[in-house]
């Protein structure tokens, strides 16, 4: 029996089951992926000094900065991979990037 | 009642190609292989098949339209030689990863450098880890007969494998000969529908196909890969049983010809076997037990097989149309060697390259050869194991 679902492909799923060539018979699956803990820096949001100016979100590679009624909200570090472009593009020293276990 | 015609090689393929009328034909031009999707796209012009002819710009977008069509669900095809091969490299790995069975014809060309035209083996030989099935073929009958079975054996639900079908430039791709052929409606018949499991245009299926894979999983996706090729081995089989009741001509992994009692054999691929079958038969006149074995699929490779043919064999050449640049021998003799040994070990082998860069193979360069072995045979000492025929020295 092949797998059907990304999400059930673990790191204890033998070759028998595992689906030909690495397809996965499913659509937008990359929020399965949690590439959090690739980080090793992280962004920190200050909240005090953010003036909603929108200019990080859309910098963001990996979609982890969302926005909700047109305002960011804190970081999904589920899948914030820690580059740092959003700490660069912050004209209000709004976020800082930190190590990783700070 | 079947067709009697005169076809070269590369027309063959193209009659076949369309008899099997796929969904898409993306191909580029390059000698010796240009008739074929020249063939084609008249085929295509004319109306003559539905096929979509994606003429691109290079044999690199060639190889990746093909995975694209074959992904999305459609039976493919593409046509190359040498260079056009080697500029296909990165997107041959990815069509076997894939598990998407395009078919290719590979008109056996030396691959350059020096800048060369003519027939070897040294494109297709280097692509025989690239997780492709290759067929190769003595004459254009067997082209034709390789290019429909392709299909078949690639397609099938155990194997799911891209499939090459090789023959010599000019050689064989060039010479008008003799062909028998199929009845279009036979053709459809036998070769049927292409009904892939999961395609990227089944709109009841959502798909992402060659997503990124990380150490957690990829070595069970090469493993799976891997099991493919094995079972390709019984699949080609079956398959030739089926062909050969339509047909009345028979396939098999690789050819005996008057194997059975040899005591000096070869081991050769493609269009020298049709010539050295007249050498075999003019030694056998002399009542010298010559014979020869010629590979028709070289992946996957039929070690198991291959031993049993030749276990009794005295004195063995393996004729390698590439040079494999190891210092040890060409590729074709570094398989055979690993078939027999601990299996069918004692057999004295030599390893020749021959008719590297379209240099002519006469069929006393081969009696060359036999003469060779039988020496070896009487003095029981092989000498020089890895060398050359028809090099000036
Ligand atoms: S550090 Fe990079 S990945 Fe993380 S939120 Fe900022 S831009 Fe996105
Ligand atoms: S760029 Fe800085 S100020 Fe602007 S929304 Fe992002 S964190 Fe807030």
């Amino acid at each position: 029996m092949r797998n059907k679902d990304a999400k059930t492909m673990t790191t204890s799923t033998p070759w028998k089951e595992i689906t030909p060539g690495g397809a996965i018979y499913d659509a937008g699956n990359a929020e399965d992926f949690l590439t959090g803990d690739w980080r090793a820096m992280k962004p920190v949001w200050i909240i005090e000094k953010c003036t909603q100016c929108m200019l990080c979100p859309p910098t963001c590679p990996d979609n982890a900065i969302p926005v909700e009624d047109s305002k960011r909200l804190d970081y999904d570090y589920d899948h914030c991979k820690g580059c740092g472009v959003c700490f660069k593009v912050c004209p209000f020293d709004a976020i800082d990037f930190v190590k990783e276990d700070e | 009642m079947p067709i009697r015609e005169r076809l070269s090689g590369n027309e063959a393929i193209a009659v076949a190609m369309r008899q099997i009328n796929p969904d898409v034909v993306a191909a580029f031009p390059i000698t010796p292989s240009t008739e074929i999707p020249q063939y084609f796209s008249q085929f295509v012009a004319n109306g003559e098949v539905e096929t979509e002819f994606v003429a691109v710009e290079s044999e690199h977008s060639a190889m990746s339209a093909c995975v694209g069509a074959q992904a999305a669900g459609g039976r493919t095809m593409t046509a190359t030689s040498a260079n056009g091969l080697a500029l296909m490299w990165e997107v041959l790995y990815i069509a076997a990863a894939m598990k998407l069975p395009v078919t290719m014809a590979c008109v056996n060309r030396a691959l350059s450098g020096p800048l060369n035209i003519h027939n070897d083996h040294s494109d297709s030989m280097g692509a025989r880890d690239s997780g492709w099935i290759q067929l190769y073929s003595e004459n254009n009958q067997e082209a034709y007969d390789n290019m429909l079975q392709a299909t078949r054996i690639g397609e099938h639900k155990d194997v799911m494998l891209p499939v090459m079908v090789c023959q010599d430039g000019f050689i064989t791709s060039h010479a008008v000969e003799n062909i028998e052929l199929l009845e279009d409606d036979k053709i459809k018949a036998f070769v049927g529908e292409y009904k892939p499991e999961h395609y990227l245009m089944n709109p009841k299926e959502k798909i992402a196909v060659g997503p990124l894979d990380l150490p957690a999983h990829c070595f069970e996706h090469k493993r799976e890969q891997a099991q493919s090729m094995i079972n390709a081995k019984k699949v080609i089989l079956d398959i030739a049983v089926e062909f050969e009741k339509l047909t009345g001509r028979k396939y098999d992994l690789f050819e005996s010809y008057k194997l059975q009692d040899a005591e000096v054999a070869i081991v050769i691929i493609n269009s020298t076997a049709g010539t050295a079958k007249t050498v075999v038969d003019k030694l056998r006149e002399e009542g010298v037990k010559a014979g020869l074995l010629k590979i028709r699929v070289f992946r996957p490779f039929p070690s198991n097989e291959i031993a049993d043919a030749l276990r009794h064999v005295k004195v063995l050449a393996v004729m390698d149309k590439a040079e494999g640049f190891s210092a040890v021998g060409g590729p074709l003799n570094a398989d055979i060697r690993a078939a027999l040994y601990g299996n069918a070990d004692g057999i004295k082998t030599v390893n020749y390259i021959y008719g590297l860069g379209g240099r002519d193979v006469r069929s006393d360069d081969i009696e060359t050869v036999y003469r060779d072995l039988l020496e070896i045979q009487k003095t029981g000492k092989v000498g020089a194991d890895y060398r050359y025929i028809g090099v000036r020295e």
